[in-house]
């Protein structure tokens, strides 16, 4: 130690510990691959309720199955609601791109009306589900299907309130790099929720139905 | 990726000219669309009318349909490649599907198992 203080205190000068010619990312580089591994973490816990559901979306406990549950019209509205929500996205950050504040503002509010309509679709079938007795209690089919689909629905709601949240900042401080990033990222997350709705429509309903 | 190609790009925001994330066009978006539009209502139309007989059929279509869809949406609508992030969000997306196959495969399979060598010990109607 005594060596160390003393060779420092002959040289004179601070030691320095970082590599000096280190160079500059700027801000947010790595926001968007940071973002993906997200959206893959959280595809995983897609993947273990989606198995969840495989393991028991058979026992309907001498409840109601798929067949008496689940109207295919409202799942076909719901994934346009969806779909077209998606494109409508695509949509605004085409206009972010052209730097055109109100186009975007424009197509996010679409964008959010199509998921609100996907919401209260969702939201209609639960209710009603839940009127006929079909409530997470009644079999393990209906638990695991709640917690699959209802997962999906947070996911949504959250990405509402993000939608939101970012209309709010751009029309206040306008398309600055920071909230172009944060759009991109919510781009990223609503289309990520749309291909986990094809697995849920797909999985859930269709095979549902076909069972 | 050059020097050359950053003075090109003045109005450049972040990093993209170094691989970062890559941006759709009006076209790709509604190729996108089109596609999914297609493969979505194909499988609500085959199990909706029940155009063929066979279940197993029917299903194995849905599966085939949706896996494409997947794959449409990941590129036109995720834009992946693997150029961006010098190709990391194609080994972070590699390495999420091998994840996932492995436990929705293991999952199943043992448990579709289980179920089987369960059933005639514990048949759950006659019990009191």
């Amino acid at each position: 130690m005594s060596v160390a203080t003393n060779r420092i205190s002959v040289q004179g000068s601070e030691p320095v510990f970082h590599v000096i010619d280190e160079h500059d990312h700027p801000e947010g580089a790595s926001t968007m691959l940071g973002f993906w591994i997200y959206l893959m973490s959280d595809c995983l816990i897609f993947a273990m309720l989606f198995a969840t559901y495989g393991v028991l979306g058979g026992n309907y406990a001498a409840g109601p199955a798929p067949k008496d549950l689940f109207d295919l019209k409202l799942v076909a509205l719901n994934t346009t609601m969806l779909l077209l929500s998606s494109i409508t996205y695509g949509f605004a950050m085409l206009t972010m791109e052209k730097s055109k504040i109100g186009q975007t503002q424009l197509w996010l509010a679409i964008t959010g009306l199509f998921g609100l309509a996907f919401l209260g679709i969702e939201l209609t079938e639960f209710a009603h589900m839940i009127h006929e007795g079909a409530t997470p209690q009644r079999s393990a089919f209906l638990s695991s299907f709640f917690t699959l689909v209802g997962t999906h629905g947070l996911h949504v709601t959250f990405g509402l309130v993000w939608l939101v949240t970012l209309m709010v900042q751009t029309a206040r401080f306008g398309l600055t790099t920071a909230n172009r990033r944060r759009l991109m990222c919510l781009s990223m997350f609503w289309h990520f929720l749309d291909v986990v709705w094809i697995g849920v429509f797909t999985f859930v309903y269709l095979l549902g139905m076909l069972r | 990726m050059t020097t050359n190609s950053h003075a090109l790009h003045s109005n450049d925001h972040g990093h993209d000219d170094h691989g970062g994330a890559a941006h759709g066009s009006l076209k790709s978006y509604l190729i996108g669309f089109g596609l999914s539009v297609i493969l979505t209502a194909i499988p609500f139309w085959l199990v909706m009318t029940g155009t063929i007989a066979d279940k197993a059929v029917t299903a194995l279509i849905v599966l085939v349909l949706a896996a494409v869809q997947i794959v449409v949406h990941m590129i036109y609508f995720l834009h992946m490649n693997t150029r961006s992030e010098n190709g990391w969000t194609m080994m972070a997306m590699i390495f999420t599907v091998v994840m996932v196959v492995i436990a929705l495969t293991g999952s199943l399979w043992v448990m579709h198992h289980l179920n089987i060598n369960m059933m005639p010990m514990h048949d759950m109607s006659q019990m009191p």
